[in-house]
């Protein structure tokens, strides 16, 4: 198929960018995307022009480390998806394809579609140590978790930290990965100790970066690769509200 | 933002029930709502209330004005092709829009009713009380005036219809039962302060 491709050109995060125009004439239609722009650098690389750079790194849909805005959607069409699982089935023959970074003064632009996602560990960071006990390893039963305990904290463990969420926030919030992060340890016993301290740190952390304020638009979980609930913000919010009046 | 909406849904509450006493019969909402707004004028502690009210306007406000501009900040260049709308309601993206027609509704409201009633000079009626009701009847007759109304209440219900969920959330409601509940009557409490507020305008220009 022939997929004409308008993808953004930035040299670097000082320089401004522009959208070029390409086209590739043989792509099939079981590539994933990535192959697709592999493609693209294949025939510029030939041409001895700089290949277009982009993230990315299991492409498994596990890693989070792909993720470009294509045809001003993250990660595309499908929902839920990473970019490296979106395959070029879901276009048509002579489509065109508009490929961007990752917007938000948070990330600021590596390199053509190579953003820098460093805030988002920075957030982590905040957090701190988790207290475990070390030694031999423990009796399996002496933390007790429940299987539905366990599921509700993986389910926000899930989070690969694409930051999707920020891009496609109208705000450029980061509270649904950081509500991700914050739930994942407040569901579960280990990590009690630290609770309120890790929650304050990471939440004004995230406030002193670049990100804007959530304002509940939702549109966070529905471009979110494994679809973290909306309600882990809201379970940020009432994890800092009391730890604040504990504080 | 949170709290302080909350506050002024609740306010809307109040605001609706006293000023459906305008649909009763006109001999009896004619002295019945003179005499309730002279109450709300009289009482000290609605007079208190009025204050808390007014700040929370203020505070509202500006708490929108500064998360506006803190997003904006945050947002970068924008995309060339942005077709991020399919993943949000548009009056979840518009709530400052949606917020700012309300304020601006709000100011004409308080110059034409508050002012009038607080600082200038109204006809008595048969209880000696400021004939507040006149005055609503008259403004009423108009039917650009009746229109304006009917946009800032269609505003301020899609400005509750996210608003109200929303506050819950960041106040830290995050069971999904209770969540699914509170969007619920989120939706029930907007549809039902809107048709409330709408009904009022039409029904003094039809009937008057």
């Amino acid at each position: 198929m022939k997929i004409h491709l308008k993808v953004w050109r930035q040299k670097n995060r000082h320089t401004k960018g522009k959208m070029h125009d390409y086209t590739l004439t043989e792509v099939d239609e079981e590539m994933s995307f990535l192959e697709m722009l592999d493609m693209l650098n294949l025939q510029l690389a030939k041409k001895g022009e700089r290949p277009v750079e982009f993230d990315h790194d299991c492409r498994e849909g596990i890693c989070g480390q792909c993720g470009v805005m294509i045809n001003g959607i993250a990660h595309g069409p499908l929902k839920n998806t990473t970019t490296c699982q979106l395959h070029m089935r879901s276009f048509k023959d002579g489509d065109t394809i508009y490929v961007e970074p990752f917007q938000a003064k948070a990330f600021p632009v590596i390199r053509d579609l190579k953003v820098n996602r460093t805030s988002l560990d920075e957030i982590i960071a905040a957090g701190g140590y988790v207290s475990v006990n070390t030694g031999q390893a423990p009796e399996a039963n002496t933390i007790l978790v429940s299987h539905e305990e366990a599921e509700n904290a993986f389910d926000a463990a899930a989070c690969i930290g694409c930051g999707a969420c920020v891009a496609t926030c109208k705000n450029a919030s980061a509270a649904l990965f950081t509500g991700a992060k914050i739930a994942q340890l407040a569901r579960l016993p280990q990590g009690k100790k630290e609770s309120n301290k890790r929650t304050i740190n990471m939440v004004n952390r995230m406030e002193d970066l670049d990100f804007g304020h959530c304002t509940n638009t939702e549109a966070c979980q529905v471009e979110c690769p494994q679809d973290i609930s909306v309600l882990t913000i809201a379970e940020m919010n009432y994890e800092y509200n009391k730890a604040k009046l504990k504080d | 933002m949170a709290l302080t909406g909350l506050f002024l849904s609740f306010f809307l509450i109040i605001h609706l029930i006293g000023n459906l006493q305008l649909l009763l019969p006109e001999e009896q909402a004619h002295l019945q709502y003179n005499l309730y707004s002279d109450f709300l004028s009289t009482n000290f502690l609605v007079q208190l209330i009025a204050y808390v009210l007014y700040a929370t306007i203020l505070l509202h406000t500006i708490d929108a004005i500064y998360l506006t501009i803190k997003a904006k900040k945050a947002s970068g260049a924008g995309y060339v092709k942005d077709k991020r709308n399919r993943a949000s309601k548009w009056y979840a993206r518009q709530m400052m829009l949606l917020g700012s027609i309300v304020f601006a509704f709000l100011v004409i409201h308080f110059k034409d009713f508050w002012y009038p009633y607080k600082f200038g000079e109204l006809p008595m009626d048969a209880n000696g009380n400021k004939d507040l009701f006149s005055l609503v009847i008259t403004s009423f007759q108009e039917l650009w005036y009746v229109i304006l109304y009917a946009v800032a209440i269609l505003s301020l219900g899609f400005h509750l219809l996210h608003g109200f969920f929303s506050a819950f959330r960041s106040v830290g409601v995050h069971h999904p039962k209770y969540n699914q509940l509170i969007k619920s009557i989120g939706v029930v409490f907007a549809i039902s302060l809107t048709f409330g507020y709408l009904i009022i305008p039409f029904f003094i220009y039809f009937n008057f």
